[in-house]
């Protein structure tokens, strides 16, 4: 019963990832006269599609959803990527879920604490990103399974600038039905 | 697709309305003890009414705001000459002001302005500058901007940079519907304009080196990308969209090139060169570590970038030569990293773990030697400005994102604050073309 909002939000959220608010180029206005963006002024700013309709799950242990009551974010230590062994149960619960279910699909989130540069820390979000995959890999999930997306430290999960915010955002989060 | 093309331009013109952008406001933090003593005297103007812009003042903020001069306030002038002749050298001898600016603003037929303006060194009575120039009336505060270049030029050997540009990120909204703004500002701060938005991140703004396109990576997609955006028409070229990281670009001094980092299929981080007009792209390093932030050095010759193959992340030099290692330059210090070439490849500005704080740090290219700058504890994002003088920066002030400057020998320091929201990832301009 407690999954059912849950998995609502899930189907939400991937509809509503499918068509982003477009984002603006603006011209260079120069001695403040406004020029409207062109056509040409979101060359290569067209990927904003409507995302493939998905049917929503209609009962129980649906495809594309995680495995129920297993938690879906695992924490890192600072500029580190390693798995914590505390982690390793939930990842093979994961792994397992995976290799039991060939058409359901995660996306691997990685995120940092807030700390250093912005491009390391997405260099190192994607290293604990793929540090997950590995893992997930090796206890069965298949390659075409999971994808990966670092955000570094841009998508904190909790604000504030102390070790108890760090803790929760040095993360990766394993989302389903991306 | 037709779905897209059909709503997308009145979404374009929704968002395209102009915004008022929240003011940047200088609060300058520490000037320097020896500060030249000078004083701008408001301009002569030569028509009925007040003149359409106050020069003299904006000669007056920009050479305060860079801590280098202390301008004499007007109320204790004696007198207001407006040419050098007409200055009395032992009446701003006795306010101990080494030297007074004077000049005059006049309307010319055209409907520009004639701007002429002087610079007399009190000591000797001496001439060191005169100029005369026209103006458009929506340029008077740049033109404000050359005269205090020139005067900094004059007096401390430096070309300056006060008609030079900043482009930065800001971000406001809740955690859960930011909104991400590409901006570009006068190096003061002000005449602000937002060249791209987007409800997802935007970071790492680089400049072409002639300074008419930025390079930036943009997760408007989902995905991150690289774009380079002409600000002038406002085109914006996706130019790296590879599986993975797009991230980190930096022009080539010659402008055909983008060094930047991909993690392509197999996670890995690495540096690569991308040929702007072929697209062509070439590996430059290949090692199981992260290897990020690359940054030209002037001569075009060798790349910087910070790498953790030696178990935390430090900046590495690679010369571009067929055959070259990547050498270790960071030695002091758990984590060095972002490194910024100065204009003359002596040092690098580089973004360090300072007793647990992130600061702004200066080091020697070649010896390797580091020497603190900032202050703050979540410093980071160190931008040159093209004069090599100065180094803008990203830092908290009060919880929020601010921008900082620092001189490059930590002497001059000044905030940047946004009225509202946040201001990060500043990149300073080259010298206008």
């Amino acid at each position: 019963m407690r999954l059912l909002p849950a998995m609502l939000i899930l189907a939400v959220a991937a509809g509503l990832a499918g068509c982003p608010k477009k984002p603006t180029t603006v011209p260079d206005a120069g001695a403040g006269t406004q020029t409207a963006p062109q056509d040409g002024a979101t060359t290569g700013a067209g990927e904003g599609q409507v995302g493939q309709a998905r049917d929503l799950p209609s009962e129980g242990a649906a495809i594309g959803a995680a495995p129920a009551g297993v938690a879906t974010v695992i924490y890192f230590d600072f500029d580190r990527s390693d798995i914590r062994p505390e982690f390793t149960s939930l990842v093979n619960a994961h792994a397992r879920h995976l290799a039991g279910a060939a058409g359901t699909r995660v996306r691997l989130e990685g995120h940092t604490d807030e700390r250093g540069s912005r491009e390391y820390n997405i260099a190192l979000g994607e290293r604990r990103a793929q540090a997950v995959r590995r893992a997930l890999m090796l206890q069965g999930a298949g390659d075409n399974q999971l994808t990966t997306v670092s955000y570094g430290e841009e998508r904190p999960a909790a604000e504030g600038s102390d070790e108890a915010a760090y803790e929760r955002n040095r993360r990766v989060e394993i989302v389903y039905g991306r | 697709m037709i779905r897209t093309l059909h709503w997308l331009p009145v979404l374009l013109l929704a968002l395209a309305v102009p915004r008022a952008e929240a003011q940047l406001t200088v609060q300058i933090l520490r000037g320097m003890a020896e500060s030249v003593p000078i004083a701008v005297v408001p301009l002569g103007w030569d028509a009925p009414g007040a003149a359409p812009t106050d020069v003299a003042a904006i000669v007056h903020a920009d050479l305060e705001r860079s801590g280098r001069f202390r301008p004499l306030s007007r109320s204790q002038m004696l007198e207001l000459p407006h040419e050098a002749k007409a200055v009395d050298v032992a009446d701003w001898r006795m306010l101990k002001v080494d030297y007074v600016v004077v000049g005059r603003l006049s309307p010319l037929p055209d409907g520009r302005f004639e701007l002429r303006y002087e610079l007399v060194q009190v000591a000797t009575g001496e001439r060191l500058l005169g100029a005369t120039l026209p103006v458009d009336r929506a340029a008077l505060r740049l033109a404000g901007h050359r005269v205090s270049d020139a005067i900094y030029e004059r007096i401390l050997g430096v070309r300056g940079a006060f008609s030079t540009r900043i482009a930065y990120v800001a971000v406001d909204g809740p955690a859960t519907a930011r909104g991400y703004r590409l901006v570009i500002a006068d190096a003061d701060g002000e005449n602000q304009r937002v060249v791209f938005a987007s409800p997802q991140p935007i970071l790492s703004p680089a400049w072409s080196p002639d300074g008419r396109a930025l390079a930036y990576v943009s997760f408007h997609s989902g995905l991150p990308a690289i774009y380079v955006q002409e600000l002038r028409t406002g085109e914006q070229t996706r130019v790296s969209a590879y599986s993975g990281i797009n991230g980190a670009p930096s022009y080539s001094p010659d402008g055909s090139q983008l060094a930047l980092a991909l993690s392509r299929r197999d996670g890995n981080v690495d540096i690569y060169l991308l040929t702007l007009a072929t697209r062509e792209l070439r590996r430059l390093t290949d090692d199981p570590s992260i290897d990020t932030e690359p940054a030209w050095a002037p001569d075009g010759r060798s790349l910087y970038f910070t790498s953790d193959r030696a178990g935390a992340p430090q900046v590495y030099r690679l010369g571009l030569a067929t055959g070259e290692r990547p050498r270790r330059i960071t030695f002091e210090g758990s984590y060095n990293a972002r490194p910024r070439v100065s204009p003359d490849g002596r040092e690098l500005a580089v973004v360090t773990q300072d007793r647990g704080a992130f600061r702004i740090a200066a080091v020697d290219a070649e010896r390797g030697t580091l020497r603190v700058l900032s202050g703050g504890r979540l410093d980071e994002s160190p931008s040159w400005s093209p004069n090599g003088a100065d180094i803008i920066y990203a830092t908290r002030d009060g919880g929020r994102g601010v921008l900082a400057i620092v001189s490059a020998d930590g002497r001059v320091q000044q905030h940047l604050a946004a009225s509202a929201g946040e201001v990060r990832e500043p990149a300073w301009s080259p010298f206008p073309r």
